[in-house]
Parts: C-alpha cells; structure tokens; sequence
C-alpha cells in the first residue's frame, strides 16, 4: 500500500517522510562500516610492519571532482524547488558525469599504485596498500549505487515527476550524493593523516 | 541538507487536506478486496504478518537441524568408544570404519553455533516478532516500506539455500567455529572445511547481513515514524522497545561483520594479509605477512557481544508483556525496563574485548572491559528484579506462554550469574573455552532466548493463525523442555570447571576426564531427550494451524493494540479506521475497572470510575 496513504492518522514522529527516515539510517550503516575499516586501519598501522608509500597525487583530482559533482547535485535540487524542470535534467546529468569522471580517476589511482608497486594482493602486498585498495574499492561501490539513484531520479524527471510538490526522490539523492562526497573527504583527509 | 527540503509539510498537508479519514477508510477496504495472486499473498507477500510468519517457518526448519546437528556431535561425546556405523545411511562418507570423522565433528559444531545464533534466534525470533509485532502493536498498516521488508525475507532465503548447500560439500561445511577466527578459516589447507565450505558461509551471511540490515532500517523507521495517534514513546508496549532497540543494534554492528566477513574474503581469495602473518604449513612458510588475526576478533566481537542482546533483547521484550498480561498486574518499573533496555544496548558495545582476555591484551585494558562487563549485571538485575516483582501477588493465570516466560527467566537467572564469573579477567583465563563458558552462554542467551521465542509463540498464535494451540501438549512441551535445559546444562558447568575444553572430538585421551564419563553420557541422553521433546511443539504447531480450537479476537484479555484487529486481521490489519491511543499498555487490575484490562484505545472518558486523580484532567 501507498505509505502517504498512512500519514494523517499518525503520530508526527520525526515529522521526516518514512522513505527519508529509511535513507538516513542506511547512511549510519554505510558510515559504520567505514569506521570498522578506519578504525581496523589504525589498530594495525599501530602493530608495526606496515610499508609507508606517498598517496598517489591523482586522489586530489579525484576529491575534486566528487566536490564539484555535489555542487551540481545540489544547483539540480535548487532548480527543482523553482520548477525549472531543464535545469534539474541538466544538473542530474552533469552529477552522473562527474561520478563516472570520479569513478574513471579512482580506477587511474589504482592503476598508479600498480605501477609504484602497490599490490593489493599476493607476495609483495603489505596491508597498508591492500587498506588502500580496500577503502577506495568499497567507496567506489557505494558511489555505484549512488549513480544508479542519480539515474532513476532522472527517469523521473523526464516523467515530470520532480517538481517543487514532489521533491521526495531528488531530496533523497542529493542527501545520498553529498553524504557519498562527505566519506569521501573523510577517507581522503584519513589517508593524508594516517597514510 | 535535510532542512532545506520540505517533504514532509507537502506530504502531510497534501494528504491530510485532500482525504478525510472516512475517505480513506473506504479506500482501505476497496485496496484489501483486490484479488491477489496467490504467489504475492503468500510468497512474495509484502504483508509484515506474512512475511513474519515466512521467518518463524523457516526459522523452526533451521532449528530443526541445528538441533539434529547437537544430537550427533553429543552421540559422539557421550559414547566416544561405540560404533557410529547405524548413522552410515544418514552421515554418508563422515562415518569412517564406524566412527564419526573428527573433521566433520568440527563442522556439525561450527553449523550448530551458525545456525542456532544467526538463523534461528536472530532471524527466526527477531524477523518473526519484529514484523508481526511492531505494525499491529504501534497501530500502523505496514511496514515503512513493504517492498524492503520482503526483500528483507528473500535475502534471507537465499542465504539459507547457500548455508543449507554447503553441508553437502565434498569437503563440508564451515569448519572453523562459528567465530571464524583467521587463520584456521582463512586458509583451505588448514581444514578440509576452510576451502568451499567457509567461502559458502561467508557469502551466505553476507547476504544475511544484507537482510537484517533492510529489516532493521524498516523496524527503526516504522517505530519511529509510524505510530497511531496518541502512541507516544513513553506508551509503547516493552515489546516494541526491545525491537526498536534490538534493531538500532544490529544497525550498528552488523555493518562491522559484513567488513570483517570482506577482509577475510580478500585474504582467502585474492591473497591480502589482513589478518595471516608468518604462517607455517606442512613445514612450508606461507608468503601472507604483516596481518593481524587478533584484528579479525576485535571486528568479530565488535558485533559478536551486541549480536548476543540482539539474540535476548526481543525475548526480554516479550518476556515482560506476557509476565505483566497473566500476571493481571501492570509490569513492575515501565521506565525501569526501558531505562535497563537502554543501559545493555549502550554497554553492549563497550564490552567486546572480554571474549578476548586470552589473546594476550594490556591487562590494564582488559580490566577496563571487565569493569563495562560487570556493570552490565546492573541493568540485568534491574530487569530480573522487576519481573519477579510484577509476579508477586499477581493474579497469575499459568498459560503455557506464561510458563515459558517464567522459565525464560529462571534460565536468564541462572545463566546470567555465571556471567559475573567469566566477566571477571582473572576467573575466565581460567575458564576460557571450557565447557563451563558453553553452559553458562547456552543458559542465558541460547535457551532463554528459544523460551522467549516459544512464549511467544504460545501467547501470539492465535492473533497468527486464528487458532489456539493445544495447551495440554504446551505444559508437557514447557516441563520436558525446561528440566532437560537444566538437565543439560548443570552438570555442564562441573565439567567445564574442571578443565575440559570445548570443540574436543573426544576426552577419552585424557586421564584427568575419564572420571567424567558417566556425567558427559548424563548429559547426552539428556539433550537428544530435550531435542526429541520439541516435536511436541511441532506437531502441536502444525495441528493447530488447521486443526486448533478457534481463538476469539482478544483471548489473553490483553490491553496492546494487536488485539483490537479482527481475529485474522486482513492486509492494513483494521478494516475500519486505526484505533488512538490513551494510555499506557500495562492497564491491569486497576482498581475501580469494571474489568482486570483496560485497553489502550479506551479514552480516560469512559473510564471515570478508575482513573487516577492525575488522570481526571485527561477524561
């Protein structure tokens, strides 16, 4: 059944639309497991034997790309609020190129490490490149289903179905893509600290 | 971010000015006459009571087997010199020359602890209870989102059809405990059950962290967002405060398993050394360096301590309802157990460490986390110490959930004292994987949880299936069960005290055990009686389904709202509109009622001979 079917007879609870109530807790779940790898990173980097190596200069073009990407999300948001429907269409675009640019950079910064002899796995591995590969790898498929929520919501948008009275869907991505940019940054400024 | 949006006033006000509540009452009943497939009412069904009842018969086929699991490995620790031969037919190849291979003895372990832990008493009780209770019981139609909550199920499926497979392995099951500890998992050589079996086990609980986490997200939010008017926090039953807890933990500590569960995919797999360092087999050095396997168990007990509460909290919940329900009184402390809710989810993540007093930690932190530990018997005491009290002089009507709930809480009583013992650094370097740690986990978390799980059962069965269960067969199911517990498990205790370690194929090495021969035999016959008594409660389940006394809306003479649906509730649960709220749940025997309940839909108005000075403004 329709959930906005429910809402008047109800408590106010949060007073938040239960699909975005829904969202904010799959972002604590996401976030904890970044925590469990950060804080796994220090408690070994803490155990000794652990190969110190420069992060590859590429990460800061990457970072900055995902933050731009935010800012285009957010102008796609704005635009919906003032029903410019082309806006929004172009903003969303803009976001899911900037993702996969995003994406395409991280894959460049892998192959980086390969050549500088950062291995993921196997003889010459040491964990402090495999956290590496691992921090940026499941990043990245989460940034995955980010793109896919990006294009859903365009779908929509060409329906028409993302205006300033149904601001659900394109509310819910842009949370979703600034807190994907948000763990982003603090993976980068964690491995520019801890590297 | 969020403020910025403004959904929720365009949701709220868009609605509520457009459909009155008699609109959309109509419009509810036209929804519940569509005809559906009978494959989406009763498989892909995104009805909560469907899918719960799918998680409680999956949940009794899991238990079914770990249970078949622990009678085969007790037959070889209570006859370790007799033949095994008869099992050929069942056991195949692991019978060899009439013995039981000692490899597979590791893995009908490691599957007993999976299964019962994961499948059974997570999924099985939780997924059970969580969804058929939180949406009738807070006065909501469904779930926040019906669709996650089958996917919630189906996830489950596919994770048991995987764990399932792997006991048929050439080389079998899982092997290394239900721990998992690197590097015995990590490494196919290690064990037979290292190779096929443990890459199954972890993609299988993988796909089941996956499902818990879409069950939770959908509990949480439900609680949170969807209660009827009138149901403040402060007037939710403690059922629903031990889900809504239960699943906040899971949330925070199930993402942890699923990173472990990938570090240690990437070392078996794709040669990472996150926790193999320095590594000899067969005389050969292994290339893995630099890894941590005490890495791997401060991320597993990240989740393995709060994955306990999340086993026994649900049962608390229920636990406390039905004692309060037969007891005719209102539960003793609704604040106190809800406060005592709060205190063992908060402590339960601070905790870990004391499953890791051996690994050779700073003492000084181990004494830390022994201290968090004993604090935890604070908030336990509270919640004993407040059931007891809604006992006394209660009124009690002895149905058979009841007696599970009562039982439920001599074991957590039992169990937990040992608790106090093994908190303790000094006492559990001692103790440390002897049998006296299985009986004392086995008491306090698995059997108390499985007699929440049965009073549950007993006491919503009807709102279930529309049927009673048979009572005569429930008291002979409650006293073989409870004394074959204790049966089991006491002599348990003695053993471990004096040394005998857990995960032993077999004693009969060992001098200093012989003399326990007779009392491990005791405890055999003891569990494969208990573990046979439980097809009482099978038969007496599927008979009534079909075949039980016919229930009437409100058997228990409860107060909760569950109780106010129909006798079978359809999908939306109330064909008219949902009841309000105006009091609290535990509304029993008070004085100058015309009946022991008042439930809590009933306005204070109607109610003027019993109310309280205070409540008199609410009338």
């Amino acid at each position: 059944m329709n959930t906005s079917e429910i809402l008047p007879e109800k408590e106010p609870g949060t007073g938040t639309h239960p699909l975005r109530f829904l969202l904010w807790l799959m972002m604590v779940s996401i976030t904890m497991i970044f925590a469990a790898y950060t804080s796994a990173y220090i408690v070994r980097r803490e155990e000794g034997n652990w190969l110190e190596f420069d992060l590859p200069a590429r990460l800061l073009v990457t970072t900055i790309i995902l933050a731009l990407s935010s800012a285009t999300v957010q102008w796609a948001y704005f635009s919906a609020r003032k029903d410019e429907v082309r806006r929004v269409q172009i903003g969303l675009i803009l976001t899911v190129v900037l993702g996969v640019a995003f994406l395409i950079g991280q894959w460049n910064v892998w192959v980086d490490l390969v050549q500088n002899k950062i291995f993921f796995g196997g003889v010459d591995s040491n964990p402090s490149g495999s956290f590496l590969y691992v921090l940026t790898g499941v990043h990245a498929f989460h940034l995955i289903t980010g793109l896919i929520f990006l294009l859903i919501v365009l779908r929509k948008s060409f329906n028409y179905q993302v205006h300033s009275r149904q601001m659900l869907s394109i509310g819910n991505v842009t949370i979703y893509w600034h807190f994907l940019g948000a763990l982003w940054l603090y993976l980068y400024l964690f491995l520019l600290l801890n590297h | 971010m969020a403020a910025n949006i403004p959904t929720n006033s365009q949701v709220q006000g868009g609605i509520g000015a457009a459909v009155p509540h008699t609109g959309h009452d109509e419009h509810h009943d036209e929804h519940d006459h569509h005809d559906q497939h009978w494959l989406f009412k009763y498989v892909f069904s995104q009805d909560h009571k469907v899918i719960a009842k799918q998680f409680l018969i999956t949940g009794i086929f899991w238990a079914i087997l770990g249970g078949t699991l622990s009678s085969l490995f007790r037959l070889q620790l209570g006859w370790p010199e007799s033949t095994m031969e008869w099992l050929t037919p069942f056991l195949g190849k692991w019978i060899e020359a009439g013995k039981l291979n000692p490899e597979f003895y590791l893995a009908l372990v490691t599957m007993h602890g999976t299964i019962m832990v994961f499948f059974v008493l997570t999924a099985g009780l939780s997924g059970t209870f969580s969804n058929f209770l939180i949406p009738l019981q807070v006065g909501a139609r469904d779930m926040a989102s019906g669709f996650m909550n089958m996917l919630s199920y189906w996830f489950f499926f596919l994770s048991s059809v995987i764990m399932f497979t792997s006991l048929f392995l050439e080389t079998g099951p899982a092997s290394a405990g239900w721990t998992i500890y690197p590097p015995l998992s990590a490494l196919p050589q290690a064990i037979p059950g290292s190779g096929m079996g443990m890459t199954l086990w972890l993609v299988s609980m993988a796909l089941f962290i996956v499902s818990q986490l879409l069950g939770g997200v959908n509990y949480i939010t439900t609680v949170i967002n969807l209660r009827t008017r009138g149901m403040s926090m402060s007037k939710l039953p403690l059922t629903i405060w031990a889900f809504f807890l239960t699943a906040i933990l899971g949330l925070l500590s199930f993402p942890v398993l699923f990173s472990a569960a990938l570090l240690l995919i990437f070392d078996r797999s794709f040669g990472t050394s996150f926790f193999l360092s320095d590594i000899y087999i067969a005389g050969q050095a292994l290339p893995n360096v630099g890894g941590s396997p005490i890495l791997f168990q401060h991320l597993f007990w990240f989740l393995g301590h709060p994955e306990v509460y999340i086993v026994i909290m649900p049962a608390m919940g229920m636990v406390s309802e039905i004692l309060a329900t037969n007891s005719r009184k209102p539960i003793f402390g609704y604040r106190a157990m809800i406060g005592s809710l709060m205190g063992i989810s908060l402590l339960s993540f601070v905790v870990w460490a004391h499953h890791m007093f051996i690994t050779g930690m700073n003492p000084f932190l181990g004494s830390v986390f022994m201290f968090l530990t004993l604090i935890i018997a604070v908030p336990s005491a509270v919640k004993t110490f407040n059931w007891l009290a809604t006992l006394w002089r209660g009124n009690i009507r002895f149905t058979t959930a009841m007696m599970f709930s009562i039982g439920f809480v001599s074991l957590f009583i039992s169990g937990g004292l040992t608790g106090i013992i093994l908190g303790n650094a000094a006492l559990d370097i001692q103790m440390h994987n002897t049998y006296f740690v299985v009986a004392h986990f086995h008491l306090v978390m698995g059997s108390s949880a499985f007699f929440g799980l049965f009073a549950g059962v007993y006491h919503w069965f009807p709102k279930m299936f529309g049927r009673m269960m048979d009572e005569k067969l429930g008291y002979i199911h409650f006293w073989l069960t409870f004394l074959g517990v204790y049966l089991v498990f006491l002599p348990m205790h003695y053993v471990g005290i004096a040394g005998f370690p857990r995960r032993y194929y077999a004693w009969t090495g060992f001098d200093t055990f012989s003399q326990f021969a007779d009392l491990n035999k005791f405890i055999s016959v003891a569990a494969i009686l208990a573990f046979f008594a439980q097809f009482v409660f099978i038969i007496n389940f599927f008979y009534s389904i079909f075949r039980g006394r016919r229930a009437t809306e409100n058997p228990w003479n409860s107060t909760t709202l569950e109780w106010t649906t129909p006798v079978v509730p359809g999908h939306g649960n109330w064909p008219g509109a949902i009841p309000a709220v105006y009091r609290w749940p535990y509304d029993y025997s008070k004085p100058g009622a015309e009946q022991d309940f008042i439930p809590q839909n009933v306005p204070y108005s109607q109610t003027q001979s019993s109310n309280l000075p205070y409540e008199r403004e609410m009338e």
